[in-house]
């Protein structure tokens, strides 16, 4: 039997109306004990208001190997970027 | 005027806080997996929050130059009035979990009055305990209900920390001369109106963690107790030994 408990990964949202940030990982034997680790590990200089767990072996990583195939054709794509409209000066933050 | 019952009542409370905080500090770099050494070492140093609290206002209460250190590190074992459970040894992870599962529970329900007392300190600090106790009190329960129900291990673990501990829970139902004096000015909660809530909660946790219920038919089960008056273990000379050393040894040492 696997005595080790599995590795959950920490997603804190710390205000109201951002989104949940990659703090860290931790070990828990269930998603319950994950949260309450979670917030004795990562909230206790009250960096949050919510708390997302998920089991590690539950996240796809794209390879690092495959960077080139993945990301380098994006380079030279220029008018992607919404970078080409007139914008009309009334119009702030954007 | 100086009010005795009052201030031996912030003192019980602000003793109970500290003892079971020093005990709970013991675990620091100690814990069975890291996430757990963090948890134990937030919930003693809520509890040591809470005892400088209750301490600075028993110090104000007292006069005569006392301040929060000199109650906390040069009172001796019969001046202190934590309750017996508090200074027991802290055992194996089991015994830890129940001696805090049966304390918070008990503080649960306690702040829980307290913050509507009449004196407006004790409130206060009260309240604003209650939320940290609230956390201590769910924790512990969840462990309580993990090893119980977990393996053969574990739940014989808890089996020899009920047998340990239970004789030391009745102590905290019985009510002392200063709580009785202050309870009928509406400024402490009497002791023995907790008993109630707390066996229920104690009764709803062991039924789910599996674990046989403590409780007597007729509550005949025999009760240690003595501790609010400053009748101790002989655990607690150790704990003080340990946690007063610095100050004795070095009078007014700072960091």
């Amino acid at each position: 039997m696997n005595k080790e408990w599995p590795l959950w990964e920490v997603f804190i949202r710390s205000r109201q109306g951002l989104d949940h940030k990659h703090a860290g990982s931790l070990h828990a034997a269930d998603a319950a004990m994950a949260i309450e680790n979670a917030r004795d590990v990562y909230t206790r200089r009250m960096e949050g208001v919510s708390i997302w767990v998920v089991e590690s072996k539950h996240i796809h990583a794209s390879n690092p190997d495959d960077a080139g195939a993945l990301y380098d054709p994006a380079n030279d794509k220029a008018y992607r970027h919404p970078t080409f409209y007139d914008l009309p000066d009334e119009l702030k933050h954007m | 005027m100086k009010n005795q019952s009052l201030i031996d009542y912030t003192l019980h409370l602000a003793d109970n806080a500290l003892i079971i905080g020093h005990r709970n500090s013991e675990w620091c770099g100690h814990g069975p997996i890291l996430e757990q050494d963090i948890a134990i070492s937030n919930i003693a140093l809520d509890l040591i929050g809470q005892a400088r609290n209750l301490y600075q206002y028993a110090a104000e209460l007292k006069g005569d130059h006392a301040t929060e250190d000199s109650l906390a590190y040069l009172r001796d074992g019969w001046d202190f009035k934590n309750l017996l459970i508090t200074e027991l040894p802290n055992g194996d992870w089991a015994q830890t979990i129940l001696r805090q599962f049966f304390f918070s529970t008990y503080q649960y329900f306690l702040y829980q009055q307290l913050q509507h007392s009449k004196d407006e300190r004790l409130a206060a600090i009260a309240a604003k305990a209650l939320k940290e106790v609230t956390y201590h009190l769910r924790w512990s329960s969840e462990w309580v209900i993990r090893l119980g129900d977990g393996t053969d291990e574990s739940k014989q673990r808890m089996e020899k920390a009920v047998e340990e501990l239970y004789a030391f829970t009745g102590e905290m139902f019985l009510p002392t001369d200063y709580e009785k004096e202050l309870a009928t000015n509406g400024i402490s909660v009497g002791p023995e109106s907790l008993k109630e809530k707390w066996t229920d909660k104690v009764r709803s946790v062991f039924e789910e963690a599996t674990l046989a219920s403590p409780f007597k038919e007729n509550n005949s089960a025999w009760m240690q107790s003595g501790g609010k008056e400053g009748k101790h273990t002989e655990h607690l000379g150790f704990v003080l030994a340990e946690m007063q050393f610095l100050q004795r040894a070095y009078p007014g040492a700072e960091w």
